[in-house]
């Protein structure tokens, strides 16, 4: 591909975004119901988290499946200061980012050098030991958790009981800057430094690439945006508990967007939340009451089905059309 | 704590570390025959506990003379998924690792939602088999008679598994296997054919370990989630692949687990164990044993 055409496609592709952007911005003007708004928030923040988690495990090829850590950081972050001290969620949620990144440094400091599985399992078990610590410590709320005291709706305290709209736009900005961060990223010296170390990390080094701190740069960012997602999570529900925020099932649902759309590319979380989430929602709505596990055994086909169909993703699908069209 | 405390709990420890090891051992079997780690292997376990429960509830087989048969069910059923589900995964040229986890991990989900949906999520147990609530008492301490039966069941499978990878003609089609899947083509094995009975192996040590779990533990659609983080800790504690890595993996588990349940709060005892592991891939990046 000659630079100038590489350079239209990264304008094209911000153009489509900014497309989307405004598109989805319009769609409450459109949609009342409060079920579908709840949808399209948690579809806006998997895309975002997906996003996150596709910087480290799709971009640079670290298979973390140990993210739920992050996003509990940032839950607990920002709900403990704010009901124990009194510091507006904002802070928390940049206190957050900033622990969880300097967390997630330290955990790769240790763990990068460990190979494939090895790096997995250890990724697990720390998150793990993060969820037993959490469900053990009294102050922030043990097993039962922390509830948010309900106040006026309003930005400063980034609390809405009653209208949803704003964590709405909330989210649609998260995953907006999530995708413009990757778009960035994708054509800096970074981004070529994590693919470079992705296909093959001993080439990588003997180009002059470091590897260990481009695995660590990727590490900061992903860490600092999923605990970002986990305060707006936070914030939404009103309620947190160890189960319901650090659990590896968690870890795996951050991850699952990004493995289904594409893993390591631009549009694959945005595309694999697209599927998913209504999906997730809409089985759990109308077939999951029954506590039949109907609705478990509908989402786990739809998994095994597009993992095995499309084991380069959905966006797979887009450029073989655009192939055999040209 | 005195030290009859201390050597009771080690050895509850230790019993519980063979049937950790039983329970990890299919795992470890199947990634180092063909590298694919199998993210429904919990529930492998948990639908090996439900056969057992069945065994005992509509035909009064004890667990204990149900093992074989539910062992017999779970080769069938591995060789199948295999077949149906796991061929078709490592089929794909990029991205195979992941691919490989999220088919596996869906099949965990049906499995489990399959299970509610069949068995109901209630909690089940088998009460009154033959060795239920009798103990053995040695040197001074006491011994749960049906974990103690584990125990040997767990050692008995490792000394079979021993004698068939290491001398029989299927253990060195096996070995050959997984040292170049590509090369035993040309000499007329079957690849196919020894991943589905690597598979069938692999899921019948995991149903044998069902079989015995489910006389002391309760049997519910979600039991595998637990004892699956603890089977992937306890194989790449041995070593990704070693079978025998699995055993020993497996016993340091146990006691790992028992020796910190007598310091930390008993909800924390996990945290030992992952400890531990971390602290062992630090020093030794591939597991106890696993070769570099």
């Amino acid at each position: 591909m000659s630079a100038s055409s590489f350079t239209a496609r990264r304008t094209r592709q911000l153009g489509l975004a900014l497309v989307i952007l405004v598109v989805v911005a319009l769609l409450p003007f459109g949609v009342k119901d409060v079920y579908t708004l709840n949808i399209l928030i948690l579809m806006l923040m998997y895309a975002a988290l997906s996003q996150s988690w596709n910087i480290l495990g799709g971009y640079c090829g670290q298979l973390s499946l140990g993210h739920a850590l992050y996003f509990g950081i940032g839950a607990y972050s920002s709900t403990l200061l704010y009901t124990k001290f009194g510091i507006l969620p904002w802070f928390g949620m940049a206190l957050g980012g900033v622990i969880a990144a300097g967390i997630a440094m330290a955990i790769g400091h240790a763990c990068f050098r460990l190979a494939g599985h090895y790096y997995v399992i250890a990724t697990i078990v720390i998150a793990e030991i993060g969820l037993l610590l959490f469900h053990n410590w009294d102050w922030a709320g043990a097993a039962t958790g922390i509830e948010l005291p309900f106040g006026r709706d309003s930005w400063v305290t980034f609390q809405f009981a009653r209208n949803k709209l704003p964590y709405f736009y909330f989210a649609l900005g998260f995953a907006a800057v999530t995708w413009l961060v990757t778009w960035k990223i994708e054509n800096s010296k970074w981004g070529y430094w994590w693919r470079a170390v992705k296909d093959n990390p001993e080439a990588a080094e003997s180009l002059g690439v470091m590897v260990f701190n481009s695995k660590m740069m990727a590490a900061a960012v992903s860490a600092f945006f999923t605990a970002v997602g986990g305060s707006f999570y936070a914030q939404f529900v009103a309620y947190i508990d160890p189960e319901s925020v650090m659990t590896f099932q968690f870890s795996l649902l951050m991850a699952l967007p990004a493995v289904l759309g594409g893993i390591g590319t631009l549009w694959g979380p945005a595309l694999g939340a697209l599927i998913l989430i209504p999906m997730t929602e809409l089985t759990r709505t109308f077939m999951g009451g029954s506590g039949k596990g109907i609705d478990l055994i509908v989402y786990g086909c739809l998994i095994m089905v597009i993992a095995l169909a499309r084991p380069d993703g959905l966006v797979g699908l887009f450029h073989r059309r655009k192939r055999s069209a040209a | 704590m005195t030290a009859a405390i201390v050597i009771q709990s080690l050895a509850s420890g230790l019993l519980m570390g063979l049937l950790y090891g039983l329970i990890a051992v299919g795992l470890a079997l199947i990634f180092g025959l063909m590298d694919v780690t199998n993210f429904a292997h919990g529930e492998f376990l948990m639908f090996a506990m439900y056969v057992t429960f069945f065994c005992f509830s509509f035909f009064a087989i004890d667990p204990l003379l149900a093992s074989p048969i539910v062992a017999a069910a779970l080769f069938v059923f591995g060789a199948v998924v295999y077949l149906g589900i796991v061929r078709f995964a490592m089929r794909a040229r990029t991205n195979v690792g992941m691919v490989q986890i999220f088919a596996t991990f869906g099949l965990a989900i049906v499995m489990r939602g399959l299970a509610q949906l069949l068995f109901t999520p209630d909690y089940r147990s088998i009460p009154h088999t033959w060795l239920g609530g009798k103990t053995v008492s040695m040197f001074g301490i006491y011994l749960p008679a049906p974990q103690l039966a584990g125990g040997a069941v767990s050692i008995l499978a490792f000394a079979v598994l021993y004698v068939l990878i290491k001398k029989t003609d299927f253990g060195k089609a096996l070995e050959a296997t997984r040292e170049d899947a590509g090369a035993v083509a040309l000499v007329g094995i079957d690849k196919n054919k020894v991943f589905a009975l690597g598979w069938g192996l692999g899921s019948a040590l995991v149903g044998l370990a069902g079989a015995i779990m489910a006389s002391f533990f309760y049997i519910y659609p979600d039991v595998g989630a637990s004892f699956a983080l603890i089977a992937y800790v306890t194989v790449a504690l041995g070593g990704f692949g070693s079978v025998f890595g699995a055993f020993a993996g497996g016993i340091v588990v146990g006691l790992v687990e028992a020796m910190t349940a007598m310091v930390l709060p008993p909800s924390l005892k996990s945290v030992g164990i992952y400890a531990v592991y971390l602290l062992v891939v630090f020093f030794r990046p591939r597991g106890l044993f696993g070769s570099i």
